[in-house]
């Protein structure tokens, strides 16, 4: 298999580069020849093998055999010569009208390999390069203050819904601004990717935008603890107090008892301590208090509580713990242990 | 602001608020009535803000005669447009102009929301300040409540002030049936089909919010517009997050049978929605 990777002119490199691609990160080639990586993609794909061996640049090597052994054929049958040509052209024809499907299949098994390539860690790599650059533009909210955003899928399942961009900062999804990516599948990005980017690099700094967070990676120290496996600044940035629009007539705030009143605030907000999030830590808590004295059990709450739905909160909680499985004694004993 | 080649061509005896809505860019703008700008009432204080005020005030109601240079004439159009633009945000918050924005609105015309979960909306646009020169034109969904950047790099440089920050408020005040359902559909980022723990807890504390809040206003008894998700006033512990959207409507359904409910505008979520199991897609991924 001939591996040419360095050169421009490779189906991948091209395929990167057309229009509405921009997003699409290049998938290695060995990415691609561990046939682990493609299980299951056979089934899925019309033309498995030929879309490959087009994705991978290489020569259909078992067709020229073929048609060496034709002309072979055709030598040795004397008299067939009326034949020959008419059974070449239709070979011809067959490849001509063959290669746009292959073509678009190749598009559809390179776009499932990438879903699962920028998951792997090189794929996410390239794909946090790509983040760094700005080739996945901006948050449109005007108060994510052009938070760069990542390129997801709302399907895993091609054919269901197009690209759209997620930003860590409102943790919503938007469409893209420019027409060209509502042709391009969402599910060659998949819904795992953006959740698992967060992850994958919780020391980002998020809240920074343009190319000025390219030398912000490793830069922030360890000795901020984490909530919930994120660093609190990095829990939805572009949330909460003051990143909430306020709807004004002539100066004065529009009630939230009007008819036109703001009701979607919820979306937007975020608690001004995110200590009141680690739900199992807090829960732990609690429960030690109320084994001590039920009295004691609001004391370290009320200041950290917003509107007071800290109590409220745990209340539920708390509900949720009678009335209902024992999720969170689990997570509560987990927490417990590490206390 | 934009480029003064086409101005300065233009011509005298063609309608100049005609041409100036038509010109590119200026999209989100309606034309002002003449009555409108002739009342000087309407004015009050803009003979400050403008230069030239009152060659530009001739100059928008074409009646314009002063035979000048074309410097002096690129100023004057120049502060006729500012003087439309601030006239424009008072004209729109006007009986009549809201008319005429309602248009655009229910055309589109701003735009439609970027966000995927108000299924493009239309926008309307918005300042961010009522203070000329300060902020840019921004655009707000009043499906979702929040405000957007324009898409479009020659709609980013309007000023905001042309819009103020008052108008759809007073749109939707006075036009009350136009106020959209509210919906508690979202987005929540997954791996491998199981939820985020950080940004899954956010969304619990968000929802508890949202409970406290329909609480309030159920209390009032004020309808809190939203279509789906009745229940989540006394259910929201149970129902609303570990289970996936199409479960939750499953659910309340069900609850329906057991529990009665006075503001009633439950029959909207009666749509029945099939239950397509969110797990399904974890063999998509290996």
């Amino acid at each position: 298999m001939s591996t040419s990777s360095g050169t421009p002119e490779s189906w991948i490199s091209s395929f990167c580069s057309l229009l509405g691609h921009e997003y699409f990160a290049e998938v290695s080639e060995e990415f691609i020849e561990d046939d682990f990586n493609l299980t299951g993609l056979q089934n899925q794909v019309a033309m498995y093998k030929e879309a490959l061996e087009m994705i991978l640049d290489v020569e259909p090597e078992e067709d020229e055999e073929e048609d060496d052994e034709e002309e072979e054929d055709e030598e040795d049958i004397s008299g067939d010569a009326r034949d020959g040509p008419g059974r070449e052209r239709r070979h011809h024809s067959r490849v001509a009208s063959d290669l746009s499907v292959i073509e678009s299949s190749a598009e559809m098994l390179y776009g499932l390999i990438h879903q699962r390539f920028i998951c792997s860690r090189a794929g996410i790599q390239q794909m946090s390069e790509k983040y760094e650059l700005g080739h996945f533009g901006v948050c449109p909210r005007t108060n994510c203050n052009q938070t760069r955003t990542l390129p997801v899928g709302l399907s895993d399942i091609p054919g269901e819904d197009t690209v759209k961009l997620f930003c860590p900062s409102c943790l919503d999804v938007y469409v893209p601004p420019n027409s060209r990516f509502q042709t391009v599948d969402g599910a060659f990005f998949g819904r795992t990717f953006g959740a698992l980017f967060l992850l994958t690099f919780p020391e980002y700094d998020l809240s920074r935008s343009g190319a000025e967070a390219a030398s912000s990676l490793a830069r922030t120290g360890e000795d901020q603890a984490m909530i919930n496996g994120m660093y609190p600044k990095n829990i939805a940035p572009g949330l909460g107090r003051n990143k909430i629009y306020e709807p004004k007539i002539y100066g004065f705030r529009v009630s939230e008892v009007a008819d036109s009143g703001p009701r979607m605030q919820w979306l937007r907000d975020k608690p001004d301590d995110l200590a009141i999030l680690d739900e199992a830590r807090n829960f732990a808590e609690e429960h030690d208090a109320e084994s001590d004295d039920e009295d004691d059990d609001d004391e370290g709450m009320t200041n950290t509580g917003r509107h007071g739905t800290k109590r409220q909160y745990n209340s539920v909680i708390r509900q949720k713990q009678g009335r209902n499985g024992t999720a969170m004694e689990v997570d509560a004993n987990g927490a417990g242990s590490e206390l | 602001m934009d480029d003064y080649g086409t101005e300065s061509d233009s011509d005298y005896t063609s309608y100049w608020r005609d041409w100036f809505i038509s010109s590119r860019g200026n999209e989100y703008f309606c034309e002002i009535d003449e009555e409108y700008l002739t009342d000087r009432f309407n004015l009050t204080g803009l003979n400050t803000e403008v230069q030239y005020y009152q060659y530009a005030m001739d100059l928008i109601t074409d009646v314009f005669d002063l035979d000048c240079d074309d410097e002096m004439r690129e100023t004057i159009e120049k502060s006729a447009r500012h003087l439309y633009g601030l006239v424009h945000a008072r004209y729109i918050a006007s009986t009549r102009g809201l008319t005429k924005m309602l248009e655009k609105y229910k055309k589109a015309d701003f735009g439609k929301c970027p966000r995927v979960m108000c299924n493009s909306h239309p926008l309307l646009p918005l300042g961010l300040s009522d203070i000329p020169n300060l902020k840019p034109v921004k655009l707000y969904c009043a499906r979702c409540e929040d405000t957007y950047n324009p898409k479009s790099s020659r709609h980013a440089s309007i000023d905001g002030a042309y819009f103020g920050t008052s108008f759809h408020s007073i749109l939707f005040q006075v036009y009350p049936t136009l106020v959209p359902a509210k919906s508690q559909e979202r987005y929540v980022p997954r791996v491998y089909g199981f939820k985020v723990h950080a940004a899954a807890a956010l969304v619990r504390w968000q929802n508890s919010v949202r409970g406290d809040m329909r609480r309030r206003l159920r209390k009032m008894e004020v309808d809190s517009g939203f279509k789906d998700g009745e229940d989540d006033l006394e259910d929201e512990d149970e129902d609303e997050e570990e289970i996936d959207e199409e479960e939750e409507l499953q659910m309340q359904l069900q609850q329906h049978q057991l529990v009665e409910y006075r503001g009633g505008a439950t029959a909207a979520t009666g749509a029945l929605v099939p239950v397509a199991a969110g797990d399904a897609q974890m063999g998509g991924v290996a």
